[in-house]
Protein backbone atom coordinates (compact mmCIF):
# COMPACT_ATOMS: atom_id res chain seq x y z
CA UNK A 1 0.00 0.00 0.00
CA UNK A 2 2.77 2.19 1.02
CA UNK A 3 4.69 1.46 -1.99
CA UNK A 4 1.71 1.95 -4.38
CA UNK A 5 0.71 5.63 -2.57
CA UNK A 6 4.72 6.29 -3.26
CA UNK A 7 4.19 5.32 -6.61
CA UNK A 8 0.87 7.34 -7.08
CA UNK A 9 3.05 10.68 -5.68
CA UNK A 10 5.67 9.93 -8.32
CA UNK A 11 3.49 10.04 -11.18
CA UNK A 12 1.61 12.73 -10.09
CA UNK A 13 4.68 14.64 -10.56
CA UNK A 14 5.74 13.48 -13.36
CA UNK A 15 1.99 13.84 -14.55
CA UNK A 16 2.11 17.63 -13.89
CA UNK A 17 4.81 18.33 -16.35
CA UNK A 18 3.26 16.16 -19.07
CA UNK A 19 -0.26 18.57 -18.32
CA UNK A 20 1.89 21.66 -18.63
CA UNK A 21 3.57 20.36 -21.98
CA UNK A 22 -0.45 18.91 -23.35
CA UNK A 23 -2.30 22.30 -22.31
CA UNK A 24 0.48 23.54 -25.17
CA UNK A 25 -0.59 21.32 -27.48
CA UNK A 26 -4.45 21.90 -26.94
CA UNK A 27 -4.83 25.36 -26.72
CA UNK A 28 -3.20 25.74 -30.21
CA UNK A 29 -5.13 23.03 -31.45
CA UNK A 30 -8.19 24.77 -29.92
CA UNK A 31 -7.58 27.78 -31.92
CA UNK A 32 -5.31 26.46 -35.28
CA UNK A 33 -6.89 23.17 -35.67
CA UNK A 34 -3.41 21.60 -35.74
CA UNK A 35 -0.55 19.67 -33.26
CA UNK A 36 2.25 21.73 -33.22
CA UNK A 37 5.18 19.44 -33.14
CA UNK A 38 7.52 22.29 -32.60
CA UNK A 39 6.13 22.45 -29.26
CA UNK A 40 7.78 19.70 -27.59
CA UNK A 41 11.31 21.94 -28.21
CA UNK A 42 9.81 24.98 -26.85
CA UNK A 43 9.96 22.92 -23.42
CA UNK A 44 13.20 21.62 -23.85
CA UNK A 45 14.42 25.45 -24.93
CA UNK A 46 12.37 26.30 -21.61
CA UNK A 47 14.35 23.86 -19.44
CA UNK A 48 17.70 25.47 -21.23
CA UNK A 49 16.13 28.96 -20.26
CA UNK A 50 16.26 28.15 -16.42
CA UNK A 51 19.94 26.57 -17.22
CA UNK A 52 21.43 29.85 -18.38
CA UNK A 53 19.27 32.21 -16.20
CA UNK A 54 20.21 30.15 -12.96
CA UNK A 55 23.79 30.94 -13.94
CA UNK A 56 23.67 34.67 -14.89
CA UNK A 57 21.39 34.86 -12.21
CA UNK A 58 23.69 33.69 -9.52
CA UNK A 59 26.11 36.41 -10.09
CA UNK A 60 23.07 39.30 -8.59
CA UNK A 61 20.98 36.89 -6.50
CA UNK A 62 22.23 34.23 -4.14
CA UNK A 63 21.38 31.45 -5.83
CA UNK A 64 18.97 28.55 -3.90
CA UNK A 65 16.59 30.97 -2.78
CA UNK A 66 12.94 31.22 -3.63
CA UNK A 67 13.44 34.77 -5.07
CA UNK A 68 16.23 33.34 -7.62
CA UNK A 69 13.84 30.37 -8.00
CA UNK A 70 10.72 32.65 -9.13
CA UNK A 71 13.11 35.25 -11.36
CA UNK A 72 14.57 32.27 -13.67
CA UNK A 73 11.06 30.81 -13.78
CA UNK A 74 9.97 34.30 -15.04
CA UNK A 75 12.62 35.00 -16.99
CA UNK A 76 12.78 31.57 -18.89
CA UNK A 77 8.80 31.41 -19.26
CA UNK A 78 8.75 35.06 -21.01
CA UNK A 79 11.78 34.40 -23.55
CA UNK A 80 9.81 30.77 -24.55
CA UNK A 81 6.23 32.93 -25.00
CA UNK A 82 8.11 35.12 -27.13
CA UNK A 83 9.70 32.22 -28.96
CA UNK A 84 6.39 30.47 -29.47
CA UNK A 85 4.79 34.08 -31.02
CA UNK A 86 7.52 34.11 -33.42
CA UNK A 87 7.73 30.40 -34.55
CA UNK A 88 3.83 30.98 -34.89
CA UNK A 89 4.31 34.20 -36.61
CA UNK A 90 7.29 33.14 -38.92
CA UNK A 91 6.39 29.43 -39.76
CA UNK A 92 2.67 28.76 -39.51
CA UNK A 93 0.93 32.09 -39.74
CA UNK A 94 2.08 32.35 -44.01
CA UNK A 95 0.61 28.91 -44.15
CA UNK A 96 -2.91 29.67 -42.50
CA UNK A 97 -4.67 29.08 -45.88
CA UNK A 98 -3.09 25.86 -46.69
CA UNK A 99 -3.94 22.20 -46.05
CA UNK A 100 -3.62 21.16 -42.68
CA UNK A 101 -1.04 18.55 -43.78
CA UNK A 102 1.55 21.32 -44.95
CA UNK A 103 1.32 22.87 -41.82
CA UNK A 104 1.90 19.72 -39.91
CA UNK A 105 5.37 19.07 -41.84
CA UNK A 106 5.87 22.33 -41.16
CA UNK A 107 5.81 21.72 -37.80
CA UNK A 108 7.84 18.52 -37.87
CA UNK A 109 10.18 20.94 -39.86
CA UNK A 110 10.33 23.50 -37.31
CA UNK A 111 10.99 20.87 -34.67
CA UNK A 112 14.08 19.74 -36.33
CA UNK A 113 15.64 23.08 -36.89
CA UNK A 114 15.08 23.95 -33.47
CA UNK A 115 16.88 20.23 -32.05
CA UNK A 116 19.82 20.88 -34.16
CA UNK A 117 19.89 24.58 -33.20
CA UNK A 118 19.91 23.54 -30.08
CA UNK A 119 22.81 21.24 -30.01
CA UNK A 120 24.75 23.48 -31.78
CA UNK A 121 24.17 26.32 -29.06
CA UNK A 122 23.57 24.53 -26.18
CA UNK A 123 25.69 21.92 -27.15
CA UNK A 124 24.94 18.40 -27.24
CA UNK A 125 26.43 17.34 -23.82
CA UNK A 126 24.05 16.84 -20.77
CA UNK A 127 24.10 19.49 -18.24
CA UNK A 128 22.37 19.94 -15.01
CA UNK A 129 21.70 22.55 -12.85
CA UNK A 130 19.62 23.29 -9.37
CA UNK A 131 17.38 25.99 -8.52
CA UNK A 132 16.76 25.04 -4.67
CA UNK A 133 18.32 22.58 -2.37
CA UNK A 134 16.54 19.20 -2.35
CA UNK A 135 15.46 17.34 0.22
CA UNK A 136 13.49 14.11 1.22
CA UNK A 137 10.32 14.59 3.31
CA UNK A 138 9.17 11.71 5.52
CA UNK A 139 5.52 12.22 6.11
CA UNK A 140 2.94 9.87 7.30
CA UNK A 141 5.41 6.40 8.42
CA UNK A 142 7.88 6.15 5.06
CA UNK A 143 5.97 7.98 2.30
CA UNK A 144 8.23 10.10 0.99
CA UNK A 145 8.40 13.56 -0.45
CA UNK A 146 11.37 15.09 -2.48
CA UNK A 147 11.37 19.06 -2.25
CA UNK A 148 11.33 19.29 -5.77
CA UNK A 149 8.46 17.15 -6.20
CA UNK A 150 6.45 19.36 -4.06
CA UNK A 151 8.07 22.36 -6.25
CA UNK A 152 6.79 20.49 -8.79
CA UNK A 153 3.24 19.89 -8.06
CA UNK A 154 3.14 23.62 -6.21
CA UNK A 155 3.96 24.95 -9.21
CA UNK A 156 1.42 23.19 -11.48
CA UNK A 157 -1.02 23.56 -9.34
CA UNK A 158 -0.91 27.54 -9.66
CA UNK A 159 -0.55 27.57 -13.14
CA UNK A 160 -3.59 25.60 -13.55
CA UNK A 161 -5.35 28.00 -11.39
CA UNK A 162 -3.84 31.27 -13.16
CA UNK A 163 -4.92 29.26 -16.70
CA UNK A 164 -7.95 28.87 -15.80
CA UNK A 165 -8.34 32.15 -14.58
CA UNK A 166 -7.34 33.52 -17.60
CA UNK A 167 -9.25 31.20 -19.87
CA UNK A 168 -12.34 31.49 -18.00
CA UNK A 169 -12.68 35.09 -16.58
CA UNK A 170 -11.03 37.68 -18.67
CA UNK A 171 -11.95 38.97 -22.04
CA UNK A 172 -8.61 37.26 -23.73
CA UNK A 173 -9.45 33.97 -22.34
CA UNK A 174 -13.34 34.90 -23.87
CA UNK A 175 -11.87 35.45 -27.03
CA UNK A 176 -9.99 32.27 -27.11
CA UNK A 177 -12.56 30.30 -26.90
CA UNK A 178 -14.76 32.07 -29.04
CA UNK A 179 -11.73 32.10 -31.90
CA UNK A 180 -11.90 28.30 -31.21
CA UNK A 181 -15.49 27.57 -31.86
CA UNK A 182 -15.24 29.89 -35.13
CA UNK A 183 -12.83 32.34 -36.70
CA UNK A 184 -15.17 33.90 -38.80
CA UNK A 185 -17.50 34.55 -36.37
CA UNK A 186 -14.84 35.74 -34.10
CA UNK A 187 -13.53 38.12 -36.44
CA UNK A 188 -17.01 39.71 -36.99
CA UNK A 189 -17.08 40.48 -33.25
CA UNK A 190 -14.15 42.95 -34.13
CA UNK A 191 -12.03 40.32 -32.13
CA UNK A 192 -8.39 40.51 -34.22
CA UNK A 193 -7.99 36.49 -34.78
CA UNK A 194 -3.87 36.76 -35.44
CA UNK A 195 -3.97 38.47 -31.84
CA UNK A 196 -5.90 35.97 -30.13
CA UNK A 197 -3.44 33.32 -31.41
CA UNK A 198 -0.24 34.86 -31.11
CA UNK A 199 -1.56 35.20 -27.18
CA UNK A 200 -2.48 31.21 -27.23
CA UNK A 201 1.21 30.59 -28.28
CA UNK A 202 2.44 32.61 -25.94
CA UNK A 203 0.32 31.34 -23.20
CA UNK A 204 1.26 27.81 -24.25
CA UNK A 205 4.11 28.14 -24.53
CA UNK A 206 5.19 29.87 -21.16
CA UNK A 207 3.48 26.89 -19.85
CA UNK A 208 5.84 24.55 -21.65
CA UNK A 209 8.93 26.86 -20.32
CA UNK A 210 8.14 26.14 -16.93
CA UNK A 211 7.64 22.35 -17.61
CA UNK A 212 10.98 22.48 -18.89
CA UNK A 213 12.28 23.56 -15.60
CA UNK A 214 10.17 21.51 -13.53
CA UNK A 215 11.81 18.66 -15.47
CA UNK A 216 15.40 19.85 -15.35
CA UNK A 217 15.01 19.65 -11.71
CA UNK A 218 13.62 16.57 -11.41
CA UNK A 219 15.77 14.58 -13.52
CA UNK A 220 19.40 14.60 -13.56
CA UNK A 221 20.01 16.15 -16.71
CA UNK A 222 18.93 18.67 -20.08
CA UNK A 223 20.08 17.82 -23.79
CA UNK A 224 18.95 19.51 -26.99
CA UNK A 225 16.50 15.63 -27.54
CA UNK A 226 15.25 15.61 -23.92
CA UNK A 227 11.92 16.99 -25.34
CA UNK A 228 11.54 14.29 -27.53
CA UNK A 229 9.72 11.94 -25.43
CA UNK A 230 8.08 14.08 -22.61
CA UNK A 231 6.18 16.09 -26.11
CA UNK A 232 5.22 12.80 -27.64
CA UNK A 233 3.77 11.62 -24.16
CA UNK A 234 2.26 14.98 -23.49
CA UNK A 235 0.94 14.78 -27.06
CA UNK A 236 -0.56 11.22 -26.08
CA UNK A 237 -1.90 13.19 -22.37
CA UNK A 238 -3.79 15.79 -24.34
CA UNK A 239 -5.39 13.03 -27.20
CA UNK A 240 -6.76 11.03 -23.94
CA UNK A 241 -7.81 14.09 -22.22
CA UNK A 242 -9.83 15.54 -25.35
CA UNK A 243 -7.21 17.52 -27.85
CA UNK A 244 -8.78 21.04 -27.86
CA UNK A 245 -10.09 20.61 -23.88
CA UNK A 246 -8.04 22.21 -21.39
CA UNK A 247 -9.45 20.16 -18.24
CA UNK A 248 -8.46 17.35 -20.77
CA UNK A 249 -5.56 17.94 -21.07
CA UNK A 250 -4.26 18.67 -17.66
CA UNK A 251 -6.12 15.47 -16.18
CA UNK A 252 -4.66 13.27 -19.51
CA UNK A 253 -1.29 14.20 -18.28
CA UNK A 254 -1.59 13.39 -14.73
CA UNK A 255 -3.41 10.04 -15.74
CA UNK A 256 -0.55 9.51 -17.96
CA UNK A 257 2.14 10.10 -16.03
CA UNK A 258 0.39 7.92 -13.22
CA UNK A 259 0.32 5.00 -15.56
CA UNK A 260 3.81 5.28 -16.83
CA UNK A 261 4.89 5.50 -13.23
CA UNK A 262 2.72 2.56 -11.86
CA UNK A 263 3.67 0.28 -14.86
CA UNK A 264 7.54 0.83 -14.73
CA UNK A 265 7.15 -0.14 -10.79
CA UNK A 266 4.95 -3.08 -10.47
CA UNK A 267 5.65 -4.38 -14.56
CA UNK A 268 9.10 -3.24 -16.28
CA UNK A 269 10.03 -0.15 -17.02
CA UNK A 270 10.90 -1.17 -20.42
CA UNK A 271 6.94 -1.51 -21.12
CA UNK A 272 6.89 2.43 -19.77
CA UNK A 273 6.84 3.90 -23.25
CA UNK A 274 4.93 1.48 -25.02
CA UNK A 275 2.15 1.42 -22.81
CA UNK A 276 1.42 5.21 -22.93
CA UNK A 277 1.22 4.72 -26.77
CA UNK A 278 -0.79 1.63 -26.53
CA UNK A 279 -2.77 3.93 -24.28
CA UNK A 280 -3.02 6.80 -27.53
CA UNK A 281 -4.16 3.63 -29.86
CA UNK A 282 -6.64 2.24 -27.59
CA UNK A 283 -8.40 6.29 -27.48
CA UNK A 284 -8.16 6.65 -31.06
CA UNK A 285 -9.90 2.76 -31.48
CA UNK A 286 -12.52 3.35 -28.77
CA UNK A 287 -13.22 7.24 -28.07
CA UNK A 288 -11.58 9.31 -30.77
CA UNK A 289 -12.68 12.67 -29.08
CA UNK A 290 -11.10 11.41 -25.83
CA UNK A 291 -12.57 12.00 -22.11
CA UNK A 292 -13.96 15.10 -22.02
CA UNK A 293 -13.10 16.31 -25.63
CA UNK A 294 -16.09 17.25 -27.85
CA UNK A 295 -17.38 15.81 -31.15
CA UNK A 296 -15.61 18.82 -33.23
CA UNK A 297 -17.70 21.11 -34.81
CA UNK A 298 -17.56 21.40 -38.74
CA UNK A 299 -16.48 25.01 -39.47
CA UNK A 300 -18.16 27.48 -42.07
CA UNK B 1 -24.14 55.48 -46.16
CA UNK B 2 -22.88 51.90 -48.19
CA UNK B 3 -21.91 52.49 -51.83
CA UNK B 4 -21.04 49.47 -53.58
CA UNK B 5 -19.83 49.55 -57.28
CA UNK B 6 -18.75 47.03 -59.50
CA UNK B 7 -18.45 43.93 -57.15
CA UNK B 8 -17.39 40.79 -58.42
CA UNK B 9 -16.80 37.86 -55.86
CA UNK B 10 -15.18 34.90 -57.07
CA UNK B 11 -14.47 31.48 -54.88
CA UNK B 12 -11.60 29.98 -57.43
CA UNK B 13 -13.20 29.53 -60.62
CA UNK B 14 -17.07 30.17 -59.32
CA UNK B 15 -17.88 33.28 -59.92
CA UNK B 16 -20.51 34.46 -57.43
CA UNK B 17 -21.40 38.00 -57.79
CA UNK B 18 -20.86 39.71 -61.31
CA UNK B 19 -20.50 43.36 -61.34
CA UNK B 20 -23.04 44.54 -58.50
CA UNK B 21 -23.88 47.47 -57.59
CA UNK B 22 -26.18 48.62 -54.64
CA UNK B 23 -26.62 51.55 -51.84
CA UNK B 24 -28.10 51.94 -48.71
CA UNK B 25 -28.82 55.48 -47.40
CA UNK B 26 -28.66 56.26 -43.57
CA UNK B 27 -31.66 55.01 -41.67
CA UNK B 28 -33.17 52.65 -44.44
CA UNK B 29 -34.02 48.88 -44.07
CA UNK B 30 -32.99 47.39 -47.33
CA UNK B 31 -33.57 44.28 -48.24
CA UNK B 32 -31.55 41.62 -51.07
CA UNK B 33 -33.65 38.88 -52.42
CA UNK B 34 -32.93 36.10 -54.51
CA UNK B 35 -32.97 32.54 -54.55
CA UNK B 36 -30.65 29.94 -53.19
CA UNK B 37 -27.42 30.56 -54.58
CA UNK B 38 -28.24 33.79 -56.44
CA UNK B 39 -24.97 35.08 -53.99
CA UNK B 40 -26.11 37.29 -51.34
CA UNK B 41 -24.52 35.33 -48.49
CA UNK B 42 -21.45 36.37 -51.15
CA UNK B 43 -22.40 40.05 -51.18
CA UNK B 44 -22.52 40.36 -47.39
CA UNK B 45 -19.29 38.58 -46.61
CA UNK B 46 -17.31 40.83 -49.16
CA UNK B 47 -19.08 43.99 -47.10
CA UNK B 48 -18.00 42.54 -44.14
CA UNK B 49 -14.16 41.57 -44.49
CA UNK B 50 -14.47 37.79 -44.88
CA UNK B 51 -14.29 37.43 -48.79
CA UNK B 52 -12.01 39.99 -50.65
CA UNK B 53 -13.64 41.09 -53.80
CA UNK B 54 -12.17 41.17 -56.78
CA UNK B 55 -12.34 43.94 -58.13
CA UNK B 56 -15.13 46.04 -56.65
CA UNK B 57 -15.38 48.79 -54.17
CA UNK B 58 -17.00 49.29 -50.99
CA UNK B 59 -18.08 52.54 -49.39
CA UNK B 60 -19.05 52.76 -45.62
CA UNK B 61 -19.94 57.04 -44.70
CA UNK B 62 -17.01 58.05 -47.46
CA UNK B 63 -14.60 55.72 -45.83
CA UNK B 64 -13.33 52.83 -49.00
CA UNK B 65 -13.37 49.78 -46.70
CA UNK B 66 -12.69 47.32 -49.79
CA UNK B 67 -9.45 46.16 -48.19
CA UNK B 68 -9.97 46.18 -44.66
CA UNK B 69 -10.05 43.09 -42.70
CA UNK B 70 -13.47 41.70 -40.82
CA UNK B 71 -12.32 43.29 -37.68
CA UNK B 72 -11.48 46.70 -38.60
CA UNK B 73 -14.82 46.75 -40.29
CA UNK B 74 -16.78 46.04 -37.49
CA UNK B 75 -14.69 48.77 -35.17
CA UNK B 76 -16.40 51.27 -38.22
CA UNK B 77 -19.90 50.45 -37.00
CA UNK B 78 -20.70 47.65 -39.80
CA UNK B 79 -21.81 44.89 -37.90
CA UNK B 80 -22.89 41.38 -40.15
CA UNK B 81 -25.38 38.98 -38.39
CA UNK B 82 -24.24 36.16 -40.39
CA UNK B 83 -26.17 33.35 -41.88
CA UNK B 84 -27.00 30.20 -39.88
CA UNK B 85 -26.13 32.21 -36.77
CA UNK B 86 -22.54 31.15 -35.92
CA UNK B 87 -23.36 32.49 -32.34
CA UNK B 88 -20.36 30.65 -30.17
CA UNK B 89 -22.28 27.27 -29.24
CA UNK B 90 -19.67 26.62 -26.53
CA UNK B 91 -20.34 30.05 -24.58
CA UNK B 92 -22.88 31.24 -22.18
CA UNK B 93 -25.18 33.43 -23.17
CA UNK B 94 -23.97 36.52 -21.16
CA UNK B 95 -19.97 35.55 -22.66
CA UNK B 96 -21.48 35.97 -26.57
CA UNK B 97 -23.07 39.06 -26.02
CA UNK B 98 -19.79 40.23 -24.27
CA UNK B 99 -17.66 39.32 -27.37
CA UNK B 100 -20.37 41.13 -29.10
CA UNK B 101 -19.14 44.05 -27.49
CA UNK B 102 -15.68 43.31 -27.86
CA UNK B 103 -14.42 46.80 -29.32
CA UNK B 104 -15.79 48.52 -26.47
CA UNK B 105 -14.17 50.10 -23.83
CA UNK B 106 -17.12 52.34 -22.11
CA UNK B 107 -18.13 49.84 -19.25
CA UNK B 108 -21.36 51.79 -18.09
CA UNK B 109 -22.16 52.72 -21.88
CA UNK B 110 -22.01 48.93 -22.44
CA UNK B 111 -23.93 47.93 -20.00
CA UNK B 112 -26.61 50.65 -21.07
CA UNK B 113 -26.58 48.66 -24.38
CA UNK B 114 -26.83 45.14 -22.52
CA UNK B 115 -30.35 46.32 -20.66
CA UNK B 116 -31.48 47.12 -24.38
CA UNK B 117 -30.86 44.15 -25.16
CA UNK B 118 -32.65 42.44 -22.24
CA UNK B 119 -35.47 44.67 -22.89
CA UNK B 120 -35.50 43.80 -26.48
CA UNK B 121 -35.12 39.82 -26.05
CA UNK B 122 -36.20 38.78 -22.53
CA UNK B 123 -35.56 35.96 -23.17
CA UNK B 124 -31.71 36.16 -23.20
CA UNK B 125 -31.96 38.11 -19.80
CA UNK B 126 -33.76 34.95 -18.41
CA UNK B 127 -31.29 32.31 -20.15
CA UNK B 128 -27.74 34.52 -19.66
CA UNK B 129 -25.75 32.04 -17.87
CA UNK B 130 -27.09 29.08 -20.16
CA UNK B 131 -24.43 27.42 -22.58
CA UNK B 132 -25.88 28.64 -26.10
CA UNK B 133 -25.51 25.74 -28.02
CA UNK B 134 -28.51 24.87 -26.08
CA UNK B 135 -30.84 27.70 -27.11
CA UNK B 136 -33.53 27.11 -29.85
CA UNK B 137 -33.23 27.68 -33.33
CA UNK B 138 -35.13 31.19 -32.73
CA UNK B 139 -33.27 31.82 -29.59
CA UNK B 140 -30.03 31.29 -31.08
CA UNK B 141 -31.24 34.13 -33.55
CA UNK B 142 -32.01 36.54 -30.95
CA UNK B 143 -28.56 36.13 -29.43
CA UNK B 144 -27.06 36.60 -32.72
CA UNK B 145 -29.05 40.22 -33.10
CA UNK B 146 -28.37 41.12 -29.50
CA UNK B 147 -24.75 40.05 -29.79
CA UNK B 148 -24.37 42.32 -32.92
CA UNK B 149 -26.28 45.31 -31.41
CA UNK B 150 -23.70 44.92 -28.44
CA UNK B 151 -21.23 46.16 -30.85
CA UNK B 152 -23.08 49.37 -30.82
CA UNK B 153 -23.46 49.28 -34.67
CA UNK B 154 -24.58 51.98 -36.95
CA UNK B 155 -25.21 49.85 -39.66
CA UNK B 156 -26.42 46.36 -39.69
CA UNK B 157 -26.67 43.64 -41.89
CA UNK B 158 -28.89 40.17 -41.36
CA UNK B 159 -28.34 36.62 -43.32
CA UNK B 160 -31.36 34.96 -43.74
CA UNK B 161 -33.29 35.61 -40.30
CA UNK B 162 -36.06 33.61 -40.33
CA UNK B 163 -33.97 30.51 -41.35
CA UNK B 164 -34.65 27.40 -39.44
CA UNK B 165 -37.33 29.27 -37.46
CA UNK B 166 -40.88 28.68 -36.01
CA UNK B 167 -42.75 30.78 -37.85
CA UNK B 168 -44.00 32.20 -34.65
CA UNK B 169 -40.39 33.38 -33.92
CA UNK B 170 -40.01 34.82 -37.16
CA UNK B 171 -43.00 37.07 -36.71
CA UNK B 172 -41.20 38.53 -33.88
CA UNK B 173 -37.78 38.68 -34.80
CA UNK B 174 -39.23 40.74 -37.74
CA UNK B 175 -41.07 43.10 -35.40
CA UNK B 176 -37.31 43.39 -33.02
CA UNK B 177 -35.85 44.53 -36.71
CA UNK B 178 -38.31 47.68 -37.62
CA UNK B 179 -38.30 48.65 -33.97
CA UNK B 180 -34.20 48.67 -33.94
CA UNK B 181 -34.52 50.40 -37.48
CA UNK B 182 -37.13 53.13 -36.01
CA UNK B 183 -35.89 53.28 -32.31
CA UNK B 184 -31.91 52.74 -32.19
CA UNK B 185 -31.91 54.73 -35.78
CA UNK B 186 -29.72 51.61 -37.64
CA UNK B 187 -29.68 51.34 -41.10
CA UNK B 188 -30.10 47.81 -42.23
CA UNK B 189 -29.23 45.60 -45.31
CA UNK B 190 -31.63 42.34 -45.05
CA UNK B 191 -30.34 39.36 -47.10
CA UNK B 192 -33.50 37.07 -47.23
CA UNK B 193 -35.38 34.39 -49.37
CA UNK B 194 -38.79 34.80 -46.95
CA UNK B 195 -38.84 37.86 -49.94
CA UNK B 196 -42.91 38.27 -48.72
CA UNK B 197 -41.71 39.11 -45.47
CA UNK B 198 -38.67 41.18 -45.81
CA UNK B 199 -40.40 43.22 -48.91
CA UNK B 200 -43.11 43.99 -46.27
CA UNK B 201 -40.81 45.61 -43.34
CA UNK B 202 -38.58 47.12 -45.89
CA UNK B 203 -38.14 50.95 -48.20
CA UNK B 204 -36.13 49.19 -50.54
CA UNK B 205 -35.26 45.79 -52.09
CA UNK B 206 -32.69 44.74 -54.90
CA UNK B 207 -33.86 41.37 -56.51
CA UNK B 208 -30.41 38.76 -57.32
CA UNK B 209 -30.58 36.06 -59.56
CA UNK B 210 -27.03 34.18 -60.80
CA UNK B 211 -24.81 36.76 -58.81
CA UNK B 212 -26.71 40.04 -60.78
CA UNK B 213 -28.97 42.75 -59.98
CA UNK B 214 -31.91 42.01 -61.68
CA UNK B 215 -33.47 44.79 -60.54
CA UNK B 216 -34.44 47.53 -57.62
CA UNK B 217 -37.20 49.60 -56.64
CA UNK B 218 -38.95 50.53 -53.90
CA UNK B 219 -40.53 48.11 -51.96
CA UNK B 220 -44.23 48.51 -52.61
CA UNK B 221 -43.90 48.44 -56.22
CA UNK B 222 -41.74 45.28 -55.70
CA UNK B 223 -44.25 43.25 -54.22
CA UNK B 224 -46.70 44.40 -57.32
CA UNK B 225 -44.10 43.63 -59.40
CA UNK B 226 -45.58 40.41 -61.24
CA UNK B 227 -42.26 39.31 -62.42
CA UNK B 228 -41.30 39.06 -58.88
CA UNK B 229 -44.54 38.09 -57.36
CA UNK B 230 -43.91 34.90 -59.67
CA UNK B 231 -40.60 34.14 -58.69
CA UNK B 232 -40.37 35.04 -55.14
CA UNK B 233 -43.94 36.01 -54.12
CA UNK B 234 -45.40 31.95 -55.08
CA UNK B 235 -47.97 33.78 -56.87
CA UNK B 236 -49.27 34.78 -60.28
N1 LIG C 1 -16.88 29.04 -50.02
C1 LIG C 1 -17.36 28.81 -51.27
N2 LIG C 1 -16.61 28.14 -52.16
C2 LIG C 1 -17.06 27.93 -53.41
N3 LIG C 1 -18.23 28.34 -53.87
C3 LIG C 1 -19.03 29.02 -53.05
C4 LIG C 1 -18.63 29.30 -51.69
N4 LIG C 1 -19.63 29.99 -51.10
C5 LIG C 1 -20.58 30.14 -52.03
N5 LIG C 1 -20.24 29.57 -53.21
C6 LIG C 1 -21.02 29.58 -54.45
O1 LIG C 1 -21.32 30.91 -54.77
C7 LIG C 1 -22.66 31.02 -55.21
C8 LIG C 1 -23.41 32.01 -54.36
O2 LIG C 1 -23.55 31.49 -53.05
P1 LIG C 1 -24.14 32.33 -51.85
O3 LIG C 1 -23.51 33.66 -51.84
O4 LIG C 1 -24.05 31.51 -50.63
O5 LIG C 1 -25.67 32.49 -52.28
P2 LIG C 1 -26.98 32.72 -51.42
O6 LIG C 1 -26.60 33.29 -50.11
O7 LIG C 1 -27.77 33.68 -52.25
O8 LIG C 1 -27.67 31.41 -51.29
C9 LIG C 1 -23.23 29.62 -55.20
O9 LIG C 1 -23.13 29.11 -56.50
C10 LIG C 1 -22.34 28.87 -54.26
O10 LIG C 1 -22.27 27.53 -54.63
MG1 LIG D 1 -27.01 32.58 -48.29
Amino acid sequence: MLEFLQQLINGLALGSIYALIALGYTMVYGVLRFINFAHSDVFMVGAFCGYYASKVGSRFLASGTVTAAIVVFLMSMVVCALLGILIERLAYRPLRERSKLTVLITAIGVSLLMEFTGQLVFGADPKSFRLLPSKNLQIFGGLVFNTNQVVVLGVTVLLLVVLQMIVLKTKMGTAMRAVSYNHRAAALMGINIDVVISFTFGLGSALAAAAGILYAISYPSIDPLMGVMPGLKAFVAAVLGGVGSIPGAAIGGVLIGIIETLVSGYVSSTYRDAIAFGVLILILLFKPTGLLGQPTVEKV
Amino acid sequence: MLEIKNLVVSYGSIVALHDVSLNVVAGEIVTLIGGNGAGKTSALKAISGLVAPSPGSIRFQGEDITRLKAHQIVKRGLCHVPEGRMIFANLTVAENLDMGAYLRTDAVEKRATLQYVFSLFPRLKERAQQIAGTLSGGEQQMLAIGRALMSKPKFLMLDEPSLGIAPLLVKTIFEKIVEINREQGITILLVEQNANLALEISMRGYVLETGRILLHDHSPALRRNPEVRKAYLGGG
